[in-house]
């Protein structure tokens, strides 16, 4: 049986209430923490731990905590991010519907470790019923000493809130997550200064995922190198995968690091395999920002070697042949899915998600989601395939923040491995393999805007 | 003084203090600085966002001599001590400039015969340098209404490039803003959401803030295209601004007042609305003498004809938004 | 126009989150407070808003403008918010759009004559293992795995009980 350490007690009964959460060994990182370790050691366990930014971009946690700006006399602050927006991710909701606790009790872990005495907690606004659960099992929390002053007796101070988004995808970028909880638009800022030392009103501040919070009270309690020893090579410790698309079992399933990609689409004990017995035909491994690779690609790379689930494995190859981990958003297709109208829907969804700062975002995003269309509903060119190539290539790396990019790569990833079926959609341009079809995209007509 | 910081600009270098952007330093250093549509130097906070003034760190600095992993905006990047920089000698740069403009004119409406700040518009001008000889943007265009915002300032939003300056302008400039940007996305527009009038003494700077003929001075317009008036610089006694301005003129009549804008484009003079729009006599000035045109501009140079790009295929057509 | 003394209340929670002077923090959620009491936001509510923290009306303008939740124009009892973006789509919430356009008989971003439903879309909801779905404000709620029965069923269900 593989490993479980955010998900171990999924199946408890009541487990979202707090004696319960209690009873099955719940907040005993809070005590261990505050009472037994001082901040500096928490910081360099979670160091040993090789613990990675489980938002998407993989950033050693540690590390991250390390470069928060201590000297400074203003307070500092840590922030949840829990706006998870980016499409086929659905980890976060999972965990903090299920086991509200375990975020609360790394919240006070890692707000101690980083001398946080105010925390918030940002969570999507559409997720209201979330936020309500969290609401209630924070004051639980208050009520059993672990929030408020002189926690545990400990001296150490904390107040810890939640805070709802309003509706973009925008604010899970770090610093528009900032402008929005400071009751802003969410623009992205530019950086340098970097959250760490100009981060919430000002002061030194650090951002984490949901699930890497989660991951430290596990930490706390077996240490950092038990972590490490979990996992293979730099992917240390499990992952929450969330499952979606044609396959049998969609859901969210906590692996261990380095499990092969085709034992996670195949086996049982996680998706099942293709729904209706239908054949693989590409993966986006990690949201929907991340390259799309066709069935040959996902499963083993460019060299031959089986594909992990694994920071490094996914990223094998590059661009070229390889993609990422990202949020651990895992979105399949199956034989008949059209990755040319996928791909107008996703490009739709960055369009409508830009924040509109900055210019090559702002008219990129929409360029080529008008483009798309076109060729989607028959109207398309030849050489519109390669102007989405260079519009994709103009906005990649030259925005103010990373939307730009996620924008841009699924374009260049899907024409580059299924060029072919964007040729058939213009030369054919009634043929699109959707409009044979029943169920998954049925219909050609265009009814997604407004 | 060992605290300056040196920085080499397409292989000219030069000693700047810390906190000098790379911007800052390469104006300085003359020659071909890169250009400027949403950085204001005297508003705090402008820049970052329109992203044409990218540049290539080559060399972050003598210490860390590895290049920076992508280009960089030159208005808010600051120079560290050896830091060496490409800007009109990077083909990367140039292509990511030409890739900028072409963003910017997708949705600008190709207006420039009938629009006010033609000849001094810096869209105008950095399009001469960096645009294609033919849009390969086929799709339609965003469409807005013009409106007039109070007795003075006119908006006519289908220009604008959201570049930010009148924002932050009228957040600096006048105690309370009642524009704003509205909505988001390619669908962003500068606004006041209910219609109100910008009232405020200072609220005419504003229009020679932005880059574009998207703000315009209602008092001004169609009276006549710019390269037919002459400017002058004049002044007058004013108890609420420096009272410097230009009047533009044609023969004895004013038909327009800004403030003065300096080499780079920019005002640092801000001038209230009663020297702008209230005194259109010319005995209500001291004239100093003609002023000194930017040799750059459109109106410099004399190269004003029709815009290079070519219109779009279905201009008129409406642009689908929510 | 004047907000409850109960609202005001509730609002003076909110603004006790964040550090004095940084009452501009609360805007979200005292607009989502609004939003829920009122089923949008009028040009007075946003103003009232404005006054309470001490803003510029344009400052909350510009917020409400720039999130999708936020309800500009009145709604319908019900705001039936459909998730369209890929993953829901390749389990057929394309095809339940269009149902639920033909059964309403209305538009994306209409609402019925009656009063009683607007239909809506919106971008993943993180339930995409759990597709197609669609969400129904104040409270948010979401309706997962739908069917045309179970749309059947939801939209029976709330005409009845209004
Ligand atoms: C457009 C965009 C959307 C993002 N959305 C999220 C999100 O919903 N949740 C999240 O945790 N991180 C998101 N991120 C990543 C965050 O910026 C940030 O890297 C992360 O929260 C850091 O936490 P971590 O180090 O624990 O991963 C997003 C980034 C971008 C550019
Ligand atoms: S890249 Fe897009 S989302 Fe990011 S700041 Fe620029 S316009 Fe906004
Ligand atoms: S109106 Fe002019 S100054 Fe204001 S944002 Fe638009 S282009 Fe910039
Ligand atoms: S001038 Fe630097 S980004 Fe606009
Ligand atoms: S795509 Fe519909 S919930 Fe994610």
């Amino acid at each position: 049986m593989a490993t479980k350490i955010l998900l171990e007690n999924l199946a408890v009964e009541g487990i979202r209430a707090i004696d319960t959460y209690m009873a099955n060994g719940g907040y005993r990182a809070v005590s261990k923490a505050l009472k037994e370790m001082s901040p500096d050691q928490l910081v360099e366990e979670v160091k040993a731990s090789g613990l990675r930014g489980r938002g998407g971009a993989g950033f050693p946690t540690g590390m991250k905590w390390s470069f928060l700006d201590k000297k400074s006399d203003k307070p500092r602050y840590l922030v949840c991010n829990a706006d998870e927006s980016e499409p086929g991710t659905f980890k976060d909701r999972y965990l903090m519907e299920r086991i509200p606790h375990l975020l609360i009790e790394g919240m006070i872990t890692a707000s101690y470790a980083l001398g946080a005495n105010t925390s918030y907690i940002y969570v999507r606004g559409e997720m209201m019923s979330v936020i309500r659960l969290l609401e209630r099992a924070i004051a639980e929390a208050y009520a059993k000493g672990f929030l408020g002053k002189n926690i545990l007796g400990s001296g150490y101070d904390l107040e810890l809130y939640v805070q709802p988004g309003g509706g973009a995808y925008i604010c899970g970028e770090e610093t528009a997550l900032l402008e929005s909880l400071e009751g802003k638009r969410g623009n992205p800022r530019n950086k340098p200064p970097f959250p760490a030392v100009s981060g919430l009103y000002g002061c030194p501040t650090v951002i984490n995922n949901v699930e890497t919070i989660a991951s430290v009270p596990w930490i706390v309690n077996n240490g950092g190198a038990a972590y490490a020893s979990i996992g293979l090579g730099k992917s240390t410790g499990t992952k929450l995968i969330s499952a979606c698309g044609n396959i049998r079992q969609p859901g969210v399933y906590e692996i261990e690091l380095g499990l092969p990609v085709e034992e996670f689409i195949y086996s049982d004990a996680y998706c099942g395999g293709i729904a209706e017995g239908r054949e693989l035909k590409a993966v986006v491994p990690g949201g929907s920002s991340v390259p799309i690779l066709p069935k040959e690609l996902i499963l083993k790379t460019a060299a031959g070697e089986p594909r992990l689930m694994s920071y490094e494995s996914l990223a094998d190859g590059g661009f070229v042949s390889g993609s990422m981990l990202g949020s651990g958003g895992f979105i399949v297709f199956d034989e008949r899915a059209c990755i040319v109208r996928n791909l107008w829907n996703f490009t739709r969804f960055y369009h409508h998600e830009s924040c509109g700062q900055c210019s090559p975002c702002r008219e990129g995003t929409g360029w080529m989601e008008k483009v798309l269309h076109r060729i989607e509903h028959g109207h398309g060119k030849m050489s519109d395939i390669d102007l989405l190539v260079d519009v994709a290539k103009h906005i990649e790396g030259k925005t103010i923040c990373p939307l730009g990019d996620a924008a841009a790569w699924p374009v260049g990833s899907a024409i580059r491995h299924f060029r072919d079926e964007f040729e058939a959609h213009v030369k054919h341009p009634d043929s699109c393999l959707a409009k044979h079809l029943h169920g998954a995209y049925a219909h050609a007509v265009p009814i997604m805007e407004p | 003084m060992s605290d300056l910081l040196k920085v080499t600009i397409d292989g000219k270098s030069i000693e700047v203090p810390p906190g000098t952007t790379i911007m800052q330093a390469a104006r300085q250093l003359g020659g071909k600085y890169p250009p400027a549509m949403c950085y204001y130097e005297p508003l705090k906070n402008t820049g970052g966002k329109c992203r044409v003034c990218l540049v290539k760190v080559a060399q972050t600095s003598e210490a860390n001599p590895r290049p920076m992993p992508k280009l960089v905006a030159s208005c808010i990047t600051r120079v560290e001590h050896g830091m060496v920089v490409e800007n009109e000698t990077s083909p990367e740069v140039l292509d990511a400039r030409n890739g900028v403009v072409e963003f910017l004119l997708i949705n600008h409406p190709l207006d420039c015969p009938v629009c006010d700040q033609a000849g001094e518009c810096d869209l105008q001008n950095l399009s001469y340098e960096h645009g294609h000889e033919q849009t390969r943007y086929e799709e339609g265009r965003r469409e807005f209404e013009r409106i007039d915002i109070g007795p003075y300032v006119q908006l006519h939003m289908t220009r604008c490039i959201l570049c930010y300056r009148c924002v932050y302008a009228a957040d600096q400039l006048t105690g309370q803003r009642v524009h704003g940007v509205l909505n988001r996305g390619d669908v962003s527009e500068i606004g006041t959401y209910i219609q109100q009038s910008i009232e405020n003494e200072f609220s005419g700077n504003i229009i020679d803030v932005c880059p574009v003929g998207a703000l315009t001075d209602k008092t001004y317009r169609f009276k006549q295209r710019v390269w037919f008036s002459k400017p002058f610089d004049a002044h007058r006694d004013c108890d609420k601004c420096c009272g410097k301005v230009v009047l533009w003129m044609k023969g004895d009549a004013i038909i327009r007042v800004t403030a003065r804008k300096n080499e780079f484009g920019e005002v640092t003079d801000f001038i209230c609305n009663d020297c702008r729009f209230e005194h259109k006599q010319a005995s209500d000035w001291s004239i100093e003498g003609p002023r000194d045109i930017i040799p750059e501009s459109v109106i410099g140079a004399n190269k004003y004809e029709l815009p290079v790009v070519s219109p779009a295929v279905n201009v008129d057509a409406k642009f689908v938004s929510e | 126009m004047e907000f409850s003394q109960e609202i005001k209340r509730e609002f003076d929670q909110i603004v006790a989150r964040y550090p004095q002077g940084r009452q501009k923090s609360g805007l979200l959620p005292i607009l989502h407070r609004v939003q829920a009491e009122y089923g949008w936001l009028s040009t007075e509510a946003m103003n009232a808003v404005a006054e309470y923290l001490n803003l510029n009306p344009i400052e909350v303008y510009e917020v409400a403008t720039f999130y999708t939740m936020f309800h500009l124009e009145p709604v319908g009892k019900y705001v039936l918010e459909v998730c369209r973006t890929g993953p829901c789509c390749l389990v057929g919430a394309e095809t339940l759009l269009q149902y639920l356009q033909r059964k309403l008989n209305i538009g994306i971003g209409e609402t019925t004559p009656d009063g009683l439903f607007t239909l809506k879309t919106v971008e993943c909801l993180a339930s995409c293992g759990t597709g197609p779905v669609l969400q129904i404000g104040p409270e948010y709620l979401y309706h997962e795995h739908l069917t045309e029965q179970k749309l059947d069923q939801l939209i029976d269900r709330l005409r009845s009980e209004s």
